[in-house]
């Protein structure tokens, strides 16, 4: 019966996207039409396929192939994320990269660069919080996924809402909203897929068998139910017509920028700090087989940090048409927001304490390390670069673009490619990583790279600032913005080259993980047996 | 810092476990906390300093009067206040007499100079080019190949009003016609490799019948041997200056649709002594006449 009801459901879907498909006012949402089709369609099969099968028994345990699942689509995104800014990084310094004589305007700089933030953020990022977020919470929770399928319905359903992101960036929709471009209807389907990613994962907590909730449950938590929050209100907007892509925002002008801030920034608090210390907290004290540096800390950090992050939005709007107010709240709110931040920090540098020798011998542990000073070192630059005398210089120049990565690739990457690391060994039951010598390249060309990338985007930045605000005796200014671009030709190729250090680096990896999965090497396949909660 | 034996610095933990990862129970550092504190106060005395707190009739503005818009105002006025003199000077003295003028004249240093250079590479750069040299479609400024005038005059007005700037009411305007809708293709045909005739390209031939064509249709404003007509602003045809290509299909394109680029007028967003500075600059640039 359950499967005659999907099988129906489906077919409606897949119905309603063939007429969308017909009556669609543009290309995008066209393709997107399709593609739904597609997935429906397979699915439809699958439940048709499945109408009279005895029921199949429950599992039990913990439900980790979702988990595996979430694991291959992080390094799968994560490199195709890395390939894209690699080569827009290049399309600045060689124009010519775009190749619009080929490709029309597909792959110009202006898509592709959504194209890379999203896939880095919300495909690469997404999904290990996604699937960390899982496999953390069953083992603090000795509890199996709430919710039976409900979790891969999450899977599936975020990595539809990826392609269909993708695509109509590729071409030519978007809401101009940055880290928000999606148009409407795919802003509705990850309300959707959110809501059930919010369910299982409460759900889960809701029936622990520990008696407290472990910190990186509140970090896990409150990155869902922020973001939940954020999405819905920076995407409120009235479409042209239910078959375009097309849509008008609810807010104008300054408003509308301020609101677009307040969630871009706090796509960066919860999504980026608060959900990746959810990570932290768990891997960190495993990997490093020490106790959490102080529970106090944890506490008083988070509280913080919670309440902090969501007011530091207006930092993004120094000098606009924003009320001189908010700019005040802004960047107030930024700067203490740094110690709340490096609490984090300290939690887990300290918890190493004691353990620091295990440095030298474990490479995974090396990049969760430096993923905390990278989030130290940008969790300190942002404050900086919030104060209105610094933004003068840093706003609109390269010098942010480097922040971001130095938090991006250090932090956000090195946390998951360490959580990689720990994970793939126990998730496919061997005894330890392919090869360890391989994991220490990775370390050595992702720092590399990141320096590099960093480095190089600090000093074009403050360049680009100086320059643009160089004024003569007469009070002329004294270079055209051509002339910035003209000189910080060298620096780009050198941050494009910082690039590729990283996405080598991921290729490893990503080669790495994938003979630890075969077991080839010293992954020694162990006894297989499916995990079990902990009584 | 002295390095302690690890028993020692054992503090009790929690005893909550989970996956088997336990918390120590650590006070807070009391450097972290001390820094918290003292941004928090920072905080305060920034928030009573500055902008802060709205309330209906307006934020508090904060003990120091500080404003991003006062800021600014105060930085112009300032500058403005400074180069006062030197603004009415350029104002009052003819065109043709700023550039060689004593006080506002001078290439490199001097005030007419370099202001024009600052209004072309923030607003003019964009379509002629930083160095001036132009793009197809948008005229070169440093040839003397001139549309509409040369001349610091020429030039001070093409600024002033822009070109098919339609909402300006002394604009500059040439609508050259649409041949495509009169013509046939093959006389289309004949008038491109006249025309081409005229500067020896394309391999092109006059003859009788193709030079006639020109002389009915074209000449009008080209003028009849093809130097055009600056008054009616129609380009000199006979030179190796092409604006928007000199290839027959270029050449087909833009007599059978015609064309009609915009520039913008820049009277009252630019002040009077900003357009002559410009005027002074762009006529500097090699062309001038």
């Amino acid at each position: 019966m359950q499967h005659i009801i999907k099988a129906v459901l489906l077919g409606v879907i897949v119905l309603a996207a063939a007429f969308a498909t017909n009556f669609a006012r543009d290309l995008s949402y066209q393709v997107s039409a399709i593609v739904i089709i597609l997935w429906a369609g397979y699915l439809f099969i699958r439940e048709i396929g499945k109408i009279g099968n005895a029921p199949v028994p429950a599992e039990t345990g913990y439900m980790d192939g979702v988990v595996r699942a979430g694991v291959i689509a992080t390094v799968f995104w994560g490199i195709t994320g890395f390939t894209v800014g690699v080569w827009i990084a290049f399309e600045l310094a060689f124009p010519a990269m775009n190749l619009t004589e080929w490709t029309g305007p597909y792959l110009n700089f202006g898509r592709l660069r959504p194209l890379h933030t999203s896939a880095v953020i919300f495909a690469f990022g997404g999904n290990a919080l996604i699937a960390t977020s899982f496999y953390v919470v069953q083992r603090t929770s000795a509890a199996r996924l709430f919710g039976g399928n409900l979790a891969w319905f999450v899977f599936w359903g975020y990595q539809l809402f990826i392609v269909l992101a993708a695509l109509s960036y590729v071409l030519g929709a978007s809401q101009s909203r940055e880290y928000a471009e999606p148009e409407w209807y795919i802003d509705l389907w990850l309300t959707i897929v959110w809501v059930a990613y919010l369910m299982v994962f409460a759900g889960t907590i809701y029936k622990r068998k520990e008696p407290h909730i472990y910190v990186a449950n509140w970090f896990y938590l409150a990155f869902i139910i922020t973001i939940a929050m954020l999405h819905i209100v920076n995407n409120l907007a009235v479409p042209v017509s239910i078959f375009g892509s097309k849509s008008v925002s609810l807010f104008s002008g300054v408003q509308d920028a301020m609101t677009q801030w307040w969630y871009g920034h706090n796509a960066v608090g919860f999504f980026l700090t608060a959900g990746f210390l959810g990570m932290m907290y768990y891997f960190v004290p495993k990997q490093a087989n020490r106790p959490v540096f102080s529970y106090k800390l944890s506490i008083v950090h988070f509280w913080a940090l919670i309440f902090l992050y969501i007011w530091a939005g207006p930092h993004h709007l120094h000098y606009t048409a924003l009320p001189d107010w908010a700019q005040t709240l802004g960047m107030v709110m930024s700067i203490i927001l740094w110690m709340p931040s490096w609490g984090g920090m300290i939690n887990g540098l300290m918890t190493l304490s004691g353990a620091w020798d295990k440095l030298r011998t474990d490479a995974v542990l090396r990049i969760m390390v430096v993923s905390i000073a990278f989030y130290g070192m940008s969790t300190f630059e942002g404050p900086m670069m919030a104060i209105k005398a610094v933004n003068s210089l840093s706003h609109y120049t390269d010098w942010t673009i480097g922040h971001v990565h130095s938090g991006a690739l250090g932090w956000n990457g090195m946390i998951s490619f360490g959580a990689l690391y720990f994970l793939v060994p126990r998730l496919w039951f061997r005894e330890r990583l392919y090869s360890m010598k391989l994991v220490n390249y990775h370390f050595w060309l992702a720092t590399i790279g990141i320096v590099l990338y960093a480095s190089s985007m600090w000093v074009s930045g403050i360049m680009e600032g100086l320059m643009w605000r160089e004024v003569d005796a007469q009070g002329f200014l004294v270079n055209a913005f051509s002339d910035t671009v003209v000189a910080k030709y060298s620096l780009l190729i050198i941050r494009g080259t910082g690039g590729l250090f990283y996405l080598t680096g991921a290729l490893i990896m990503a080669y790495n993980l994938r003979m630890t999965m075969v077991g080839a090497g010293d992954a020694t396949p162990i006894k297989a047996s499916a995990a079990v909660p902990a009584e | 810092m002295a390095k302690k034996p690890v028993e020692k610095q054992e503090v009790e933990t929690t005893g909550h476990e989970w996956d088997g990862i336990q918390e120590f129970n650590n006070p807070l550092p009391r450097w972290w906390l001390w820094t918290t504190y003292a941004c928090i106060i920072w905080g305060i005395g920034y928030v009573i300093a500055y902008p802060a707190i709205p309330l209906p009739g307006g934020a508090t503005p904060g003990l120091l009067g500080y404003s991003s818009r006062g800021e600014v105002a105060a930085d112009i006025a300032a500058i403005d206040a400074m180069n006062a003199p030197l603004v009415a000077r350029i104002n009052e003295l003819d065109l043709t007499e700023i550039a060689t003028d004593d006080l506002v004249g001078g290439e490199a240093d001097g005030f007419a100079y370099n202001g024009g250079q600052a209004v072309f590479q923030t607003f003019c750069a964009q379509c002629h080019g930083a160095g001036a040299n132009g793009f197809v479609g948008y005229p070169s400024l440093i040839d003397d190949d001139w549309i509409w005038g040369g001349t610091i005059e020429d030039i001070h007005t093409t600024i002033s009003y822009g070109i098919r700037h339609e909402t300006n009411l002394d604009t500059r305007i040439s609508e050259m016609p649409a041949f495509g809708e009169f013509l046939s293709k093959e006389e289309i045909g004949d008038i491109v490799e006249y025309v081409g005739s005229l500067s020896g390209i394309n391999g092109a031939v006059a003859t009788e019948e193709n030079e006639m064509l020109f002389l009915d249709n074209c000449a009008a404003c080209h003028m009849d041997d093809g130097t055009g007509d600056r008054f009616a602003g129609a380009p000199n045809l006979t030179d190796a200056i092409w604006l928007y290509g000199s290839d027959v299909e270029t050449l087909t394109h833009t007599v059978t649709f015609a064309r009609a680029g915009v520039m913008p007028a820049w009277e009252g967003r630019l002040s009077e002594s900003q357009i002559r500075q410009a005027a002074v600059y762009i006529h500097s640039l090699g062309g001038g006449e």
